[in-house]
């Protein structure tokens, strides 16, 4: 019998649990401010969707209800992408170790 | 245009630079790098996206005139916000987040053939789920951050805000979302779809007004968790691997933030949600004892001479140096300290402050070398050698009752042994309780010095004294 592709993604979500677990559990805990600010950035990933949404319906006119609401959560997603890396990049600048003063 | 399969092992190869990104943060040296695996990884989907529906009309101008309008918007805020606001910087994107989710379900359920998810009223039956769980979360994500913005902002008041039947009110509307779910898959109703989303806008608020100020890292890392759910949801939703990839990594990363939180501060998860601490309690309590019990208070011109006399010093920050926004002060102290050979360290809990991390970034902010900065169990023992432990805008977290009375409401949560050093200087504006609602004992021992002033004010005076 043929297996449901809804199965593949399923085990893909699963295993990407486990590899968040593990990853995330080796994260120094110093860096728990941009962890969050990182993670918060890359599930903006679902600007995908947006843009897929807000490039649908072509043929008659752009801006079609359902496109509006792809339009709207393109701009909401691209405000977490850019300021999620940069903040997290403006932060990680931050964390230096100590400069080797001679006294 | 890229066949759907070309585009799938892209999107694979994007989720694969996000967990890089993760991996990245391991260590403060590799996490920049990781960063740049991050940026690659949403470029490389973004890209993809376009190619593979290859319509490069008038459209596609608009979508790249939104993004970049969102881009701006995001790089300011980026570029312009405080290290201190960074809490309600996070609750902000993580409301952008799930409402971003709402509204892409919206749009797939609105134009499903566009996504290849069956016609309008006939959307296929998992996808129709699938949408549906991602626009509740996304929703709860949403109007919770947005609380958990203003808490944390001071527009709204941090207490908890509780009301009988809450709990019961809560579950019942956990409840009928679910039902509502089932039937909106039997009728496909448009209006059981708006109002499934309607509830879930005010589960987030109900879920999240309750629950206090100093409770915040768990509440900001819950939503955290929550955002990658939703993100997840619709990943099942578009069939995007990315998307699935992602939400996975970022809501297990949020669960075992909160997890980490619950620890450090001794409650279980449920408690934390159920909210209401600290919102009664013994502080009637406190004011007996207040009047009660003597305490030593000083100057800075004391604190000056203590800390020149000691050997070393160990420095424990709180939510209450970043209110006063007392780190860089703070460092010019521990430098001119330093000048007298004197080892400087600092200890952080992990709930100082109002989310992970908050207090390494404040002082990575003001120069301090992160390997200066020790966390609460590779610190603890070191306070039984130290001469002075310098507390600035900490409070609950070094309590010695949570080691000592068991009827203590923060009994068995973890705190920093402040109390075995030599001498104490603890700065804070008044002797009133913590969060906790509790007295702290540490405030009437003979070892300790109250330094009764606004945390930066203080240090700086102390800096002054230093000369």
């Amino acid at each position: 019998m043929e297996i449901d592709p809804f199965i593949f993604r399923l085990s893909i979500f699963i295993l990407s649990i486990f590899i968040g677990y593990y990853v995330v559990w080796s994260v120094t805990p110093s860096l728990h401010t941009p962890l969050m600010s990182v993670t918060n950035a890359i599930s903006s990933v679902i600007i995908v969707g947006a843009i897929i949404a807000a490039l649908a319906g072509v043929s008659e006119s752009v801006f079609t209800i359902s496109s509006i609401f792809g339009f709207i959560a393109i701009v909401l997603a691209a405000i977490n992408i850019f300021g999620g890396f940069l903040v997290t990049q403006r932060m990680l600048q931050m964390y230096k170790k100590k400069k080797d003063k001679k006294k | 245009m890229i066949s759907s399969n070309l585009s799938a092992i892209f999107y694979l190869v994007s989720g694969i630079l996000f967990i890089l990104a993760l991996r990245g943060l391991s260590s403060p040296d590799t996490s920049r790098q990781g960063n740049y695996f991050g940026i690659a990884g949403m470029i490389i989907a973004i890209v993809v996206t376009f190619l593979s529906i290859g319509n490069f009309s008038i459209s596609l101008t608009y979508v790249i005139i939104f993004l970049v309008i969102g881009g701006a918007i995001g790089a300011f805020i980026a570029f312009r916000i405080p290290m201190t606001a960074m809490p309600e910087l996070v609750a902000g994107f993580h409301s952008l987040v799930g409402l971003a989710a709402v509204f892409v379900a919206i749009a797939a359920f609105l134009n499903p053939e566009s996504f290849n998810l069956g016609n309008i009223g006939d959307i296929k039956l998992a996808s129709l789920i699938e949408m549906s769980i991602g626009a509740a979360v996304g929703a709860i994500t949403f109007s919770g951050s947005i609380i958990a913005f203003l808490k944390l902002r001071g527009i709204m008041s941090g207490a908890p805000i509780t009301f009988s039947g809450q709990h019961i009110l809560n579950l019942l509307l956990g409840i009928s979302i679910f039902v509502l779910i089932f039937y909106l898959c039997k009728t496909q109703s448009s209006n059981i779809f708006w109002t499934v989303i309607s509830i879930s806008f005010l589960v987030g608020v109900l879920l999240i007004i309750p629950i206090g100020g100093a409770d915040m890292p768990v509440v900001i890392s819950m939503l955290n968790s929550y955002s990658g759910w939703a993100a997840a949801g619709i990943g099942f939703t578009l069939e995007n691997t990315a998307l699935i990839i992602t939400g996975a990594l970022v809501g297990s990363s949020g669960a075992i933030l909160s997890y980490i939180m619950c620890n450090a501060m001794n409650r279980s998860f449920i408690s934390v949600i159920l909210g209401g601490f600290g919102a009664e309690g013994s502080v009637d309590d406190t004011k007996q004892k207040k009047d009660q019990k003597p305490v030593k208070s000083g100057n800075a011109e004391d604190a000056a001479f203590l800390m020149k006399n000691a050997s070393s010093v160990i420095i424990v920050p709180g939510y209450g140096m970043a209110v006063a926004q007392a780190q860089h002060a703070l460092r010019e102290m521990v430098d001119k300290l330093k000048k007298n050979d004197i080892k400087v360290t600092y200890a952080i809990h992990p709930v100082a402050g109002r989310m992970p991390g908050h207090m390494n970034v404040l002082l990575a902010e003001a120069n301090v070398p992160y390997d200066e900065v020790f966390e609460l169990e590779d610190i603890n023992n070191d306070f039984a050698n130290s001469d002075v432990a310098f507390v600035i805008g900490a409070n609950d977290v070094t309590n010695p009752v949570a080691k000592t009375d068991p009827k203590s409401p923060i009994f068995g949560m973890p705190v920093l042994d402040v109390e075995k050093c030599k001498s104490v200087l603890f700065v804070k504006r008044s002797l009133s309780p913590g969060y906790a609602g509790i007295d702290n004992e540490l405030f009437y021992k003979d070892n300790t010095l109250m330094l009764f002033a606004d945390a930066k004010k203080m240090t700086e005076d102390i800096v002054k004294n230093l000369d």
